[in-house]
C-alpha cells in the first residue's frame, strides 16, 4: 500500500514517498512524511508495520546522532546503512523483529551519492535506483528501461514523474501525494510535493 | 460448555485469545476554537449490550482528554498510567506536558507490549503552548498526528458525516458541537455495537470542558423532527 522510490545520479540522489498513513481501509492521515532525517546528508525512508517503522527509524536516527556527538565526525552513508542492516539482523532472530522495508540515501564527500535498498529480511543491496511496495512492481520496469547513470536532476525528476503517473494510472490504490527530497553535496533539498493529475 | 467461550475467538490451545471488541464510535476533531471530543457510551460482549452508560473519555488532566476504544480495561489503565507520567514531567520541568510528548509517552509505553494482546486505540487531545493537539495512539504502535481522527466499529459512518461537515471553513464553537453530535448519532444510526448516550466536550486554551450528554434516541426524536 505503501509507496518507496530512489532514483542515484552522478551527483545526488532523488528520493520520493508516498504521503498516506493508512489503518485498515481509511486514510487517517494524509500528509504523513515517511523519510527521517539521518544527518545532513543522509535520508531514510521507511515503510512497513505501524509502529516499527517509526520506533525503528527514530532509533537509528538517535544512535546516527549519537555517534557524531561522541566522535566529532559523522557515520559515511555506507556505514550508516550497514549499521541499520545490523540492527535489522539482530532483531530479525528475536521476539520482536522490525518489520520494515527501507532505502537509504546519502552523499559522501569522497564516495558520492548512494543509494542502498533495505528490506524486513535485513538484505542490504547498493543500487542505482530502487522502490518498495506494490508500487514497486509497476514502476520497477520503467526505471529499467529509462534509467542512465549520467541523468541530469531535470531527468531524473522527469523519471520519476512517469513513476508516479503509472501509479495513478494504474495502481489500484489512491495515492494522492508524494514527498520529494534530493541530496547532494550541499545537503538535503526538500522538493515541492508531486501531485499526480486527476488526483484529489 | 466453558463460559468463555462466547469471548473468545476460535481456536484451540493457549492461542485462544480473549476478542476484545471494538465496538464503538469516537471521534474528535480540530477547528479555530480548540477541539471537540464526542464518543459513544454502549459497551457490547458479542450481541449482549453490556451497558449503555460507559464513559468513553477519560480525563487524563485538566488540559488533556485521551479517548476509549478497544480494550476498556487497557484503555483505562494505560491512561490513568499516563496522566501519572504527565504529572511527574510537571513536577519535574515545572511547565505543562505538551500533546505530543504526552501522545509519544504513552505510544512508547504500549509498544513494549506490541503482539501480547492489549487492545487500545486512543485518541490524546489537548491544548499545549503550540495550540490545540491531536494524536491518535494505538496498541499496534501507531501514532500519528491529525486534525481529524474517528476510531471504532462505526468511525467510517463518522468520518462521513464530519467530513462534509468541516468543508465549511470556520465552525463556531455550538456548531462544532452540532457537528461532532450529528456524526455520533450518525453512526449509533448505523452501527449496531454504538449507541447509548453522546458525551460531548470542548478543549480550548484554558482546558476542557464537558459540553453535554445527549441521550441517541432523544436526539433521533429531534433530528426527525428537524427534517419535518
Amino acid at each position: 500500500m505503501e509507496y518507496l522510490i530512489g532514483i542515484q545520479g552522478q551527483d545526488f540522489v532523488l528520493v520520493a514517498a508516498d504521503n498516506v498513513a493508512a489503518h485498515s481501509i481509511v486514510k487517517m492521515k494524509q500528509d504523513q512524511d515517511k523519510m527521517f532525517k539521518l544527518s545532513d546528508k543522509i535520508l531514510l525512508l521507511c515503510v512497513g508495520e505501524a509502529g516499527d517503522t517509526v520506533q525503528f527509524a527514530e532509533y537509528i536516527q538517535k544512535n546516527i546522532q549519537l555517534y557524531k556527538m561522541r566522535n566529532g565526525y559523522e557515520l559515511s552513508p555506507t556505514a550508516a546503512a550497514n549499521f541499520t542492516r545490523k540492527n535489522l539482523a539482530d532483531y530479525l532472530r528475536s521476539r520482536t523483529p522490525y518489520h520494515v522495508n527501507l532505502l537509504l540515501a546519502g552523499f559522501d564527500e569522497t564516495d558520492g551519492p548512494g543509494l542502498y535498498y533495505m528490506d524486513h529480511l535485513s538484505a542490504l543491496a547498493k543500487a542505482p535506483f530502487a522502490a518498495h511496495g506494490h508500487g514497486a512492481y509497476l514502476t520497477l520496469s520503467i526505471l529499467d528501461r529509462y534509467y542512465r547513470p549520467d541523468l541530469t536532476r531535470d531527468e531524473a525528476m522527469d523519471l520519476l514523474k512517469k513513476c508516479i503517473e503509472e501509479l495513478n494510472h494504474r495502481f489500484i490504490l489512491n495515492l494522492p501525494s508524494f514527498s520529494v527530497r534530493l541530496i547532494d553535496k550541499d545537503g538535503t533539498h526538500d522538493l515541492e510535493k508531486l501531485i499526480p493529475v486527476g488526483a484529489k | 460448555g466453558n463460559p468463555l467461550k462466547t469471548a473468545c475467538s476460535d481456536g484451540d490451545g493457549p492461542e485462544r485469545k480473549i476478542q476484545f471488541l471494538h465496538g464503538t464510535t469516537t471521534l474528535a476533531f480540530k477547528f479555530q476554537h480548540g477541539v471537540i471530543v464526542a464518543v459513544d457510551s454502549r459497551a457490547t460482549a458479542g450481541a449482549y449490550i453490556a451497558s449503555q452508560t460507559v464513559k468513553k473519555v477519560i480525563e487524563i488532566n485538566p488540559y488533556l482528554l485521551g479517548t476509549m476504544a478497544g480494550g476498556a480495561a487497557d484503555c483505562s489503565f494505560w491512561e490513568r498510567l499516563l496522566a501519572r507520567q504527565c504529572r511527574v514531567y510537571e513536577l519535574r520541568n515545572k511547565e505543562r506536558i505538551s500533546v505530543a510528548a504526552a501522545s509519544k509517552l504513552l505510544a512508547n509505553m504500549v509498544y513494549q507490549y506490541k503482539g501480547m494482546g492489549l487492545s487500545m486505540g486512543t485518541m490524546v487531545c489537548g491544548w499545549d503552548k503550540t495550540g490545540p493537539g491531536l494524536y491518535y495512539v494505538d496498541s499496534e504502535g501507531n501514532r500519528v498526528c491529525g486534525d481529524l481522527f474517528a476510531v471504532g466499529s462505526g468511525s467510517m459512518y463518522a468520518y462521513g458525516i464530519v467530513d462534509s461537515g468541516l468543508k465549511q471553513k470556520d465552525l463556531t464553537v455550538e456548531e462544532a458541537c452540532d457537528l461532532g453530535c450529528r456524526a455520533i448519532y450518525q453512526a449509533t444510526y448505523r452501527d449496531a455495537y454504538s449507541g447509548g448516550q453522546v458525551n460531548l466536550y470542548h478543549v480550548h486554551s484554558e482546558g476542557w470542558n464537558r459540553v453535554s450528554q445527549s441521550d441517541v434516541l432523544m436526539l433521533h426524536q429531534q433530528y426527525q423532527a428537524e427534517k419535518a
